[in-house]
């Protein structure tokens, strides 16, 4: 999986990296001065966590299905319950349910402590043929 | 409004920060209560490399950013605000090698709360690339701890020393 997101610009524009933990995907963004949205915390940018939740997301429905084109946001919603420490963020998805066309995902980051999310994240996904 | 704010503040809270300005986010434009935020093509801020589009991350974060700009407008002041949830709404793929700019419009602010609407585009906000709606707390002076939109005394009453 490493090299999914190792492919995409923004991915790499964020530093992110993936690992496995048995079965499950976690998607790593390290902490870079670039992130930070409010210098006077400071705090990572809103922006830098969502994307790093849309990702992870992406990623784990693109590993629970290898041979669709990469999954296409219909509708994301991202919910902030605490501020992004400048520190590493973790983040993991759970998909819902996948149909012929549409998977919803619930993906989560936190920054130490996994019960201690600082952002939740809500989505849906296109689901695409390659030859679509 | 004070125009010092408007040219002089206002440019900064748009671009002059690390992230944004990493992603090269640059104040638009600001008409009445609507306020444009531009991000030039890079495509180091592409996410599927095969369609060369730029990510959705990205566009979240531009929505994200100029819903709170919008804020700041609708305020006429810089005061310390956090997005509490941001829905976004994909209608179709950013077209490649294009600006994308973002417009936003606080339509409600109440004492803790600021409520916008945003929408993202290359040429204009009535062929969007995507929509969003968002809710902003406003945090200074402690407007984001437990109780804090309840009256003085019904607070205290129920709080432990």
């Amino acid at each position: 999986m490493s090299t999914l997101l190792d492919t995409l610009p923004y991915a790499r524009f964020l530093g992110l990296q993936s690992l496995m933990e048995g079965d499950d995907l976690i998607v790593v963004m390290p902490f870079a001065d670039h992130l930070i949205g409010n210098p006077m915390l400071p705090a990572l940018h809103g922006g830098s966590t969502a994307a790093l939740l849309e990702f992870t997301a992406v990623a784990q429905v693109a590993l629970a299905y290898p041979r669709l084109s990469l999954p296409r946001p219909i509708d994301v919603t991202i919910s902030y319950l605490r501020s992004g420490k400048p520190v590493d963020t973790l983040a993991s998805a759970r998909i819902s349910r996948a149909g012929r066309r549409v998977a919803h995902v619930l993906a989560e980051a936190w920054q130490g402590d996994a019960s201690h999310p600082i952002a939740s994240l809500t989505a849906n996904f296109l689901l695409m043929d390659d030859n679509a | 409004m004070s125009e010092a704010f408007l040219t002089e503040m206002l440019p900064i809270l748009a671009g002059g920060t690390a992230h944004t300005q990493s992603l090269g986010f640059v104040l638009d434009k600001v008409r009445d209560d609507r306020v444009t935020l531009r991000a030039p093509y890079r495509p180091d801020l592409v996410g599927d490399p095969q369609t060369h589009v730029l990510a959705g991350g990205l566009v979240t974060t531009m929505l994200d950013h100029v819903g709170g700009l919008a804020v700041w407008v609708r305020m006429q002041e810089f005061r310390p605000i956090a997005t509490l949830d941001l829905r976004v709404d994909y209608m179709r793929p950013a077209r490649p090698n294009e600006d994308l700019l973002a417009e936003a419009r606080c339509y409600r602010l109440t004492k803790s709360i600021a409520f916008i609407r945003a929408w993202a585009f290359e040429t204009s906000p009535d062929d969007p690339v995507a929509a969003a709606q968002g809710a902003y707390v406003l945090t200074g002076d402690g407007a984001d701890q437990i109780g804090a939109n309840l009256k003085t005394g019904t607070r205290a009453a129920g709080a432990k020393a």
